[in-house]
């Protein structure tokens, strides 16, 4: 059974950024792309366990603060070294301001 | 050994000490040599010394178990505005740096080739030389972060190219760094300790010159060339990336061949003083900096600020480094670009030990370090904090507290 989760306002995201969001003992990131569309990503990087929310959203890509590493977070898709494994997406939706997430 | 390695960690960590080992066994120099060339000692010949740097030894065990290894480092607090601002990518700073950086080199190597013959051919190989030999360990290090350009193939671009003439297999060298970045200065983690406890001084001056840097370099090119890697490599780097070490190694190998065969057929080392000897005539520069990164500092500690060394320099040494002087910083904050870097060291500063004054004066505070630490390998120099910052996490220096200055 899938859960919405509401996360937070959707103004807390600045436009080409990223933030941190924690729930239930795991913690997430919550994209608004430069098209002010919303995505959102598990929040550490599958290399080496950093938060993505400290690095940098170009475009379509988050990069890891660590190593560099580069995720579509849109998709997931790791983009090279040193992330080989593709980071797990969620749905996201956005009601009166707010930011839900699908959690399964 | 590598079984009983296996028994008692986990799956990640397991693969982690495969892909040290690798680095061990394959071919390792630093961008400054040592702490790889002692890694290229096979596990069963290694004889640890009180610090055990072997890659897959007691120290990365030890590392591993106590949470020394990819722990989390301490971070100066930076407001978020502020930080995307300065990890902002821009392309203009580095097609700038790199127009000057290929023009000069051209250029001087253009003019060593016309005066070849005469006295007047030393000054253009001098510059040519440092070019090739030495600014391109710094292009290889910010294109291979990715941060010097925004346009990610212009990264790739001058990566591929400063990894040929800085002889670092782009594959392999990835990886190493990598490691460097997680592990820094953590001894029997990090592949990238340039200056090993006690110190090994010959190996050190050898440096300055490329000559067991290149050399090791060239054994590494011709077996990936032969299609060949080892188990080792194998097991570190991904199978859909190995095609690339071969592939790389052999265009090398070529390139290196017809070189010596035109030196030949000319009868003139010419060829050779523009491709391959220049890593080894121009490399003092990039040992004479580098060195200086963490050189005499603390080692096993989570903190940039004790075992990085941030040093005012002159401009012409900054564009060669492009501004890893200030390596405290980039290491805190490896997302922002080099040419942000004095920004960042402005924004910070007040956290971080006064950076140390010239070159000159990180060799008069180094080398008595080095001497010291042949009589005494505990020894290091402790770097003092301003008042304005936090404070260090003195568990961490419970044995060096009674040998450091």
């Amino acid at each position: 059974m899938t859960e919405w989760i509401q996360a937070c306002d959707a103004e807390d995201v600045e436009q080409e950024d990223v933030i941190r969001f924690d729930h239930a003992g795991r913690t997430f990131a919550i994209y608004r792309s430069p098209d002010d569309d919303y995505f959102a990503t598990d929040g550490l990087c599958t290399h080496e366990k950093v938060h993505l929310a400290d690095g940098l959203v170009m475009d379509e890509i988050i990069e890891c603060p660590k190593h560099n590493g580069r995720f579509n977070y849109k998709t997931g898709a790791a983009r090279g070294a040193p992330v080989c494994v593709d980071l797990k997406t969620y749905p996201v939706k956005v009601e009166a301001g707010k930011i839900f997430l699908q959690l399964g | 050994m590598i079984e009983n390695i296996a028994n008692t960690l986990s799956g990640m960590q397991v693969f982690d000490i495969f892909q040290s080992m690798t680095l061990g066994l394959m071919e390792p120099r630093s961008h400054l040599g040592e702490a790889m060339m002692n890694a290229t000692v096979a596990a069963d010949d290694y004889r640890p010394t009180k610090r055990d740097y072997s890659l897959i030894g007691r120290d990365a065990r030890r590392a591993v178990e106590i949470g020394l290894s990819a722990a989390e480092w301490y971070h100066t607090d930076v407001p978020r505005k502020q930080m995307k601002e300065l990890m902002k990518r821009d392309d203009g700073p580095a097609i700038r740096d790199t127009m000057i950086w290929l023009g000069v080199l051209i250029q001087s190597g253009a003019g060593g080739a016309l005066l070849w013959g005469s006295w007047w051919c030393v000054p253009f190989f001098l510059v040519y030389g440092v070019l090739y030999g030495s600014s391109t360990d710094s292009r290889w290090h910010e294109c291979g972060h990715g941060t010097a350009f925004k346009t990610q193939w212009m990264n790739d671009v001058v990566y591929q190219i400063a990894c040929f003439m800085i002889m670092r297999n782009p594959v392999t060298w990835r990886w190493s760094h990598t490691r460097h970045h997680t592990d820094t200065v953590i001894v029997g983690r990090d592949p990238e300790i340039a200056v090993m406890r006690p110190p090994d001084l010959v190996r050190l001056v050898l440096n300055f010159f490329g000559i067991l840097d290149a050399w090791q370099a060239m054994i590494d090119m011709v077996r990936n060339a032969s299609g060949r890697l080892s188990a080792a490599e194998r097991t570190f780097i991904p199978e859909m990336e190995q095609y690339k070490a071969i592939r790389v190694a052999r265009i090398w190998l070529v390139i290196y061949l017809a070189t010596i065969a035109l030196a030949v057929y000319l009868g003139s080392l010419l060829p050779l003083m523009l491709i391959g000897l220049p890593r080894l005539y121009g490399a003092w520069h990039h040992v004479m900096t580098g060195l200086l990164q963490h050189g005499g500092l603390a080692d096993n500690v989570t903190d940039h600020r004790l075992n990085s060394r941030t040093v005012l320099m002159n401009p012409v040494s900054r564009f060669i480094y492009w501004n890893m002087n200030y390596h405290v910083e980039h290491h805190m904050f490896p997302m922002v670009p080099y040419h942000a870097l004095p920004k960042l060291h402005e924004l910070i500063k007040h956290d971080l030990p006064a950076p140390t004054p010239s070159i000159l004066a990180g060799y008069r505070e180094m080398i008595p370090a080095f001497l010291r630490q042949l009589r005494n390998e505990d020894y290091f120099i402790k770097r003092e904090l301003p008042p304005t910052a936090q404070p260090y996490r003195e568990e961490f220096h419970a044995e060096g507290k009674t040998t450091a200055e």
